[in-house]
């Protein structure tokens, strides 16, 4: 039996579960993209059968970090840019923990940068959902590694002179074997993808596209979407990394001419997780680690068992 | 004849100067002696001049003493590489010269004749310095010796034929060890070259020294363990089974130990992308339920303060362990330095608080350890343990059944599910995990995510009892004084449960004391001895409770000592200062001494800074140490 009742505990979740009570009320501004992501989390995790308390969601720092304050599952707030680091050791440490990351563009593709890459190229069992407004919106708008080149902002008066990060490319070249992007004003979508990537047993990205009414006012996440999944003008093989890759470049380019397209991009279903690979290579135990601390029949082996070596 | 062996090996990097030594010192503990060993090795993989030195005595032995009295030189193999020439120049004989400064009169020194010419040992006037200091010198063809039997890298084995037969010594350990750590043709070779260089020796030289291995007496079986050993053997019986890092000199041993060791034991290692991540990956698995730690240097630690300050303020247990190099920056890779205390003690934001051990020795180092778990756990705080390069890498000997306790596994200030159905929550159902209300110590008992009715979140932001942010400034003043009451509550516990952690030498009703910490604590204890053998009236303490200080201890140290020395290997006199801080006084009454060239401190150097800060002379001790003086309150 698990030391953690709450895992693994079968029972009709209602949606009310994740809201925690009246308090507190989300602090975000009026019509904020934010609110989205609530929602679709709060939808998703009933629908895979997710109890608030066998869910731990790691946020960083920005509007987007404070997602797990609205959220009544268990919640690691931590600091900028490092909620992936957290979260990847969460679940290492308790495997049967339903561990999801989140934070914003600048939280994750720019100070976090470093980690992003490499959680995606170990491939780690956690979903990571990036707030992409394109802006930092907690700081006061200042300009992030998605924002557009030539965009104006307080630190950089004349206009950007940087082009934009590719999250979409870049999580796949470094390894996701889930890499797909939603926006806020497609609530269904984002549902599904959001289960989908929860679902998925590996790295699984999602770019949420997320408007900033008060900093980013003519950011293109206002204007209709297209989904690749739905349109017949998209036809690709999202198991296939060649063609995911030619899509999200062409994807990447028109979101810079206006034209915003979401959807699945790429999914890996047959690659190992990386707890499955370090279990493979003998470096990872069969019973979750956190588990053993509560089990009263768990053997501790001593450090002088070792000291034969050193006589 | 000499109570104590303390025999130096010297070569090339990369030539297995390592593994030989650490046989050898094993063989002498064996045999029954206590054994202290000392490296010097430079930045770089291959090549290079290095050394390690054993000293055995039948005694405790805390220090590598000053000078040695043996040598054995084998030459830089690598210095003959024919297309590394351009770079080696000379190399090939400063295992030999570079080593004679410290060699003591009456020593006795083996080289390598098949490496090392006439003409070079006639360049650096060994012949002329050995007649002068009374050494005696054995030239062997080493190198000859092992070819004619094996490989060319076996002259070490040769060179150490050669010492056990000019010291007298029994083969028997030697051979055992060698047969344990390798085994067929090259274990056949290995032995054939002990013992023909041990024959040839016997019969060829007469042994006019009067060095010979003095005879042990150990009653219990000892293991000999580097501080790295200790410390990594201390996270383990603690019940730590979660590390994460990123590789750094001299922090990498404990790293690489648990790394080896966790999977037999179902533990987690990881090595991961820089040491912001490693710390944070260890607050997320400790989060999660396991006994986590991480650690670096100076460098890496820097990048630590983060995940530090999250740590504390999320009430993660946590334990991180710096091993201090000669800083600032990358500064000497290779060398000890005590520079760090002030970096490890303040860094990160706010009104932060953390535990800081700084063990002195071995035992030390394996105890702190294991206490920092614990106090980590039980008050979920993040401890620190601070040690350095040298304490990192020397080896001595510690009695096995000290080891001889149970693991501790257990989380500390974590509730099971049924305690958590008995907790307070909101009127939502949210666990009030950081609740002040009727908080314990400053401990308010945690839950772990998948466990029942124990949900909150966690928040490096200032919260509420469960954890929401809140700005709230009543809210603030509680969470602040029950947070910081916890170091309060750890200093009673240290001061009133446990056995001190500070160690004390010299007679108690001493005039004078020297007050030390960290792996300098050898140093001066035997510096101690001697002042009191010479008739003067000495005392020491090593403190280890850096935070919270071992404020109760020191101020009765200094009360009772008329005048007191703080020596410490940094040179800004950052442990005084920490002194002075604590408590307040005492400035007029603590003169420094002060080294950091890279090497650690000598008895000696001790010994000769006292009597110049006794003769109250307005110069300073001749070696690269530095006497500051009293500063006045
Ligand atoms: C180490 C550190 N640097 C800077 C900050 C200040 N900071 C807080 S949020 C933020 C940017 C947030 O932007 P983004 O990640 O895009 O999230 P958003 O607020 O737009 O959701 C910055 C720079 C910080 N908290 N910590
Ligand atoms: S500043 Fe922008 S991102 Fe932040 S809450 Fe307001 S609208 Fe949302």
């Amino acid at each position: 039996m698990s030391a953690f009742n709450a895992i693994g505990e079968e029972r009709e979740i209602d949606r009310d579960e994740y809201t925690p009570g009246v308090e507190p009320q989300p602090t975000w501004c009026p019509g904020c993209g934010d609110f989205g992501v609530l929602k679709s989390l709060k939808q998703a995790l009933p629908e895979v059968g997710k109890t608030p308390e066998e869910v731990l969601t790691v946020t960083g720092i920005g509007c987007s970090g404070k997602l797990n304050s609205y959220l009544d599952t268990y919640g690691f707030h931590t600091i900028h840019g490092r909620s992936l680091p957290v979260a990847r050791a969460a679940k290492l440490a308790n495997p049967e923990l339903e561990v999801i990351a989140a934070g914003g563009d600048g939280d994750g593709y720019g100070i976090g940068g470093n980690h992003f890459i490499h959680t995606a190229r170990e491939n780690h069992d956690i979903t990571y959902i990036v707030f992409n407004n394109e802006i930092f919106g907690l700081t006061k708008g200042q300009t992030s590694p998605t924002s557009p080149k030539g965009h104006k902002s307080k630190t950089q008066p004349s206009g950007s002179a940087k082009t934009p990060l590719r999250p979409l490319s870049l999580s796949l070249t470094a390894g996701a074997s889930y890499v797909a992007r939603t926006a806020a004003v497609n609530p269904n979508q984002a549902k599904e993808i959001i289960a989908e990537a929860i679902e998925h047993d590996g790295f699984a990205h999602v770019d949420f596209l997320t408007q900033c009414p008060t900093w980013n006012k003519d950011a293109r996440q206002y204007v209709p979407y297209i989904d690749v999944q739905e349109s017949d003008d998209y036809d690709f093989d999202i198991h296939d990394r060649a063609e995911a890759a030619e899509m999200m470049r062409e994807t990447e380019d028109v979101l810079n001419e206006g034209t915003v397209l979401t959807g699945r991009y790429y999914v890996e279903d047959d690659r190992p997780s990386y707890s499955q690979e370090k279990h493979a290579v003998g470096e990872m135990p069969d019973q979750p680690l956190a588990e053993r601390y509560f089990d009263d029949d768990a053997e501790w082996e001593r450090s002088y068992d070792l000291l034969e070596r050193h006589t | 004849m000499s109570d104590e062996l303390i025999w130096r090996i010297a070569g090339g990097s990369g030539d297995g100067i390592d593994s030989t030594s650490q046989n050898f010192a094993k063989a002498l503990m064996r045999s029954g002696l206590d054994v202290f060993t000392h490296r010097h090795y430079p930045s770089r993989i291959r090549g290079g001049h290095t050394y390690v030195e054993i000293r055995a005595a039948d005694r405790e032995v805390q220090s590598r003493g000053d000078g040695y009295n043996f040598l054995l030189s084998l030459g830089d193999s690598f210095a003959r590489n024919p297309q590394e020439e351009a770079y080696y120049g000379n190399e090939e004989i400063k295992p030999l010269s570079e080593n004679l400064d410290e060699l003591r009169e009456g020593g006795i020194i083996v080289y390598d004749e098949g490496l090392i010419s006439e003409e070079d040992v006639e360049a650096v006037n060994l012949h002329e310095r050995a007649e002068e200091n009374d050494w005696h010198v054995f030239p062997v063809d080493l190198r000859g010796l092992a070819k004619e039997h094996g490989r060319e890298v076996m002259r070490n084995t040769a060179g150490v034929g050669v010492t056990a037969a000019l010291l007298d010594m029994e083969l028997e350990h030697i051979e055992d060890l060698m047969s344990d750590a390798m085994g067929g043709d090259i274990l056949e070779a290995n032995l054939e070259i002990l013992h023909e260089a041990y024959e040839m020796t016997r019969e060829e030289h007469d042994f006019e020294h009067d060095l010979r291995v003095p005879e042990g007496s150990h009653e219990t079986e000892q293991a000999l363990l580097s501080g790295s050993n200790a410390i990594a053997y201390g996270a383990i019986d603690a019940g730590c089974r979660f590390i994460a890092g990123y590789p750094m000199t001299p922090w990498t041993d404990v790293f690489t130990i648990l790394s080896q060791n966790f999977p037999d034991m179902g533990g987690v290692s990881e090595q991961v992308e820089d040491e912001i991540a490693a710390a944070a990956l260890a607050v997320g698995a400790s989060h999660a339920g396991v006994k986590a730690m991480s650690g670096s240097s100076g460098g890496g630690f820097a990048l630590m303060s983060e995940p530090l300050g999250l740590a504390e303020m999320t009430e993660t247990p946590l334990v991180l362990v710096e091993s201090m190099r000669a800083g600032p920056s990358t500064g000497m890779p290779t060398k000890p330095e005590q520079a760090d205390l002030e970096h490890v003690l303040y860094t990160s934001q706010g009104d932060s608080q953390r535990v800081v051990f700084a063990p002195g020795n071995i035992e030390e180092a394996y105890e702190q350890t294991r206490l920092a778990f614990e106090i980590a756990w039980d008050y979920q705080i993040p401890a620190i343990v601070i040690y350095d390069q040298k304490l990192s890498g020397e080896n001595t000997n510690v009695d096995v059944e000290f080891f001889d306790r149970d693991p501790q596994p257990d989380l500390g200030s974590t509730l099971t599910e049924e305690e958590l159905r008995e907790a307070a929550h909101d009127n939502s159902g949210k666990f009030k995990r950081f609740n002040h209300e009727d908080a314990e110590n400053g401990v308010s008992p945690r839950s772990i995510p998948g466990q029942k009715g124990g949900r909150y979140l966690a928040t490096g932001n200032e919260h509420s009892p469960v954890g929401h942010i809140e700005e709230d400034p009543d809210n603030r003043v509680a969470q602040m004084e029950r947070r910081l009451e916890k170091l309060e509550s750890i200093r009673a516990e240290l001061d009133e449960e446990r056995d001190s952690t500070q160690t004390y030498y010299g007679p108690e009703d001493a005039d004078y004391g020297i007050i030390t910490w960290g792996s300098t604590q050898g140093a001066v204890a035997e510096a101690i001895e001697r002042l009191n053998a010479q008739g003067h009236s000495v005392k020491g303490i090593s403190v280890s409770d850096m935070m919270p200080f071992a404020e109760k201890e020191v101020t009765e140290f200094l009360e009772s000592v008329d005048e007191a020395m703080v020596v410490e290997m940094n040179a800004t006199a950052q442990f005084r200062g920490l002194i002075q801080k604590e408590l307040g006084r005492f400035g007029d009454k603590m003169t420094s001494l002060l080294k950091f060239n890279g090497n650690p401190f000598e008895p000696a150097e001790i010994v000769e800074g006292y009597e110049v800060n006794l003769a109250d002379e307005d110069r300073q001790p001749t070696a690269q140490v530095r006497i500051e003086p009293a500063a006045g309150d």
